[in-house]
């Protein structure tokens, strides 16, 4: 494998890990509160709005169910809207957090509903606001189940991200398919997916050990 | 109400009825027309069976539940109308505990007992010293970096006793506190409750399904079914004169005053026409409960009397008698008669023959 290649590889790892990078941090920018409000306001909860959460829960599904590709194609206008141009790295970036939102939303809300409703209930009796009770309470004290969820979040998007090519995003799996692919280098296609591979247990296990050292309940299985 | 002198304040339920709203439509009631006086300062025990509207009856008092009917008065605001900031200042007075310590358990003890604190807005310099305080008055200075789930149920209490304490309420709150707790650890829950009365001057309302957890701290009791208060009063007028059957079903067992089943098997209601023994419970109130009576009446009136069970306990720091005899029926009010003149009280429980 030449010299060439190898910065290639170098450079669509870097490329890959940007777009999953920001994308992950944009979508759980946006994907944390939504996750906390959809949790918070179903009916009969601290902010109980049932209508809005109906709705948004909606938009949240309808989201999710477009096939990532088609998502990619379809919000092309949007795209150029935000980045400028539909077209590259940066552009593809805006997909991959459209992805990412309701995705990060839904594992959060996950998280946060699993919450003991006795130390709500505990908070409320101290005289704490909801937010007091969100940011003291129910963030930490899922804390753990979003680390693991972030981390699954992560590991859909290097996924995800191997599909941008389409818009002429680059990274790992643009360089599979140009090359490995379109050029007959089969190589270079056993190179990505090694990478891709390395990167996603990597991700995986880091994403493990933080959540294990943030999570200070009993081990399962030892009492409450 | 909001400056922490730390003085005692009373509850007051006025007319009190709440009802939920069940899901299929309608209402159910949980309590209803509830009136009821916490005494600044006391420990008072609601007690009641499962689904009697204990919690309900408490929560209110911190305005988780709104009543639908009535008043809930805390010192001289109205919890069932404050909103918002005026309902969050009404909290930082009632501390509460809970029967599953409802502790974070991503928080260590400290940080468990600082959230109170850091709810109510005040600095970090003063809630460390606070805390330490804190640890220190609930034993669990050693445990004080530790999470919940290196702790035992009884230490875990401890730190929902101190978050409780943290903002120096008027009132504390307990929702069966210690019937996640063994024996030997409630006894242990009590007794730094009743210190925490004593030193503090915090009226504590807890509510139980147990009368031991109620004869062990409480000054007055309220027993509460069907979302009724039945009978209310202090602990040792509610434990030697019971009025309501639920009452006394609750106390059976407590006093230790159950008839031995043989005779329980043969005991009728009416007297037999001649001969058979009286089965009477005597009752020793305050200061009468050390006395000999029985052998002072073998001995003024030569009636013999046979005990059947019996035992002396301290309620509410007064001594108390019960013991269940038989003797000559045909001599029984005599013996009545004589035992009443000393202070005792009497009940006839039927005859055996
Ligand atoms: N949020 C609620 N919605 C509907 N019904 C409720 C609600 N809370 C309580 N109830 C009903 O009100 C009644 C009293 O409940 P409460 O929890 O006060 O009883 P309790 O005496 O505390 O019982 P336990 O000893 O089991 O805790 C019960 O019939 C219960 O089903
Ligand atoms: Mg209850």
């Amino acid at each position: 494998m030449s010299a060439n290649l190898i910065n290639l590889l170098i450079e669509a790892t870097g490329q890959t890990l940007y777009m999953v990078a920001i994308s992950t941090l944009l979508g759980t920018l946006f994907g944390l509160p939504l996750g906390v409000f959809l949790a918070i306001s179903q009916r009969g909860e601290l902010l109980s709005s049932p209508w809005v959460n109906k709705v948004l829960g909606l938009v949240v599904n309808a989201t999710r169910s477009v096939p990532f590709i088609i998502l990619v194609v379809a919000i092309i206008p949007f795209t150029r809207a935000i980045a400028g141009t539909s077209i590259g790295t940066t552009a593809a970036i805006v997909p991959l957090t459209i992805a990412a939102v309701p995705f990060i939303a839904r594992l959060v809300e996950n998280a946060i509903r699993e919450v003991d409703g006795g130390l709500i209930e505990a908070a409320r009796a101290m005289g704490a606001t909801p937010f007091q009770i969100i940011r003291k309470v129910l963030i930490p004290e899922a804390l753990p189940a979003i680390t693991l969820g972030l981390t699954l979040a992560v590991v859909s998007l290097i996924g995800y991200s191997a599909m941008v090519g389409a818009v002429g995003g680059e990274g790992l799996g643009d360089l599979g398919i140009r090359y490995g692919y379109q050029r007959f280098m089969p190589d270079v296609m056993a190179v990505v997916v090694v990478i891709l591979i390395v990167l996603v247990q990597l991700v995986q296990s880091i994403g493990e050990w933080i959540a294990a050292r943030v999570d200070k309940r009993a081990p399962k299985g030892r009492g409450q | 109400m909001t400056s922490h002198d730390g003085q005692a304040a009373s509850i007051i339920f006025d007319t009190v009825g709440k009802s939920f709203a069940k899901p299929g439509g309608g209402t159910v009631s949980a309590i209803s027309d509830v009136s009821l006086t916490v005494e600044a300062g006391t420990i008072t025990g609601i007690i009641g069976r499962s689904g009697a509207g204990k919690s309900t009856m408490l929560r209110m008092v911190n305005g988780l539940e709104r009543p639908t009917s009535g008043k809930v008065l805390v010192g001289d605001q109205d919890v069932g109308t404050a909103r918002g900031a005026k309902l969050r200042a009404i909290r930082r007075d009632v501390g509460m505990i809970f029967q599953h310590f409802n502790l974070l358990s991503s928080g260590t003890v400290s940080e468990n007992i600082a959230l109170p604190l850091e709810i109510a807005g005040i600095g970090s310099a003063e809630i460390k010293t606070r805390v330490a305080d804190l640890v220190d008055r609930v034993g669990l200075t050693a445990q004080a970096d530790r999470y919940p789930s290196e702790l035992s149920g009884g230490q875990k209490q401890r730190v929902g006793i101190a978050r409780a304490l943290a903002t120096e309420p008027k009132i504390l709150l307990s929702d069966e506190a210690t019937s996640a707790l063994d024996p030997e650890t409630t006894q242990t829950v009590l007794s730094l409750l009743k210190d925490i009365n004593r030193d503090l001057g915090l009226t504590i309302l807890l509510i139980t399904h147990e009368m031991a957890v109620v004869r062990d701290i409480a000054s007055h009791v309220a027993v509460i079914e069907g979302g009724q208060i039945v009978e209310a009063g202090t602990t040792y007028d509610v434990f030697t004169a019971p009025q309501h059957p639920t009452t006394r079903s609750f106390l059976s067992g407590v006093t230790g005053v159950t008839l031995p089943a043989f005779i329980r098997d043969k005991i009728i209601a009416e007297r037999p026409a001649s001969g058979g023994e009286e089965v009477v419970r005597v009752t020793f109130s305050g200061k009468h409960a050390t006395d000999p009576m029985l052998a002072l009446l073998t001995r003024d009136l030569g009636i013999e009397v046979n005990i059947l069970a019996g035992a002396v306990e301290e309620i509410g720091t007064q001594p108390f008698g019960n013991l269940l005899v038989s003797l000559d029926a045909a001599k029984g009010d005599e013996a009545r008669t004589y035992l009443e003149r000393h202070g005792l009280l009497t009940e006839v429980l039927g005859y055996v023959g």
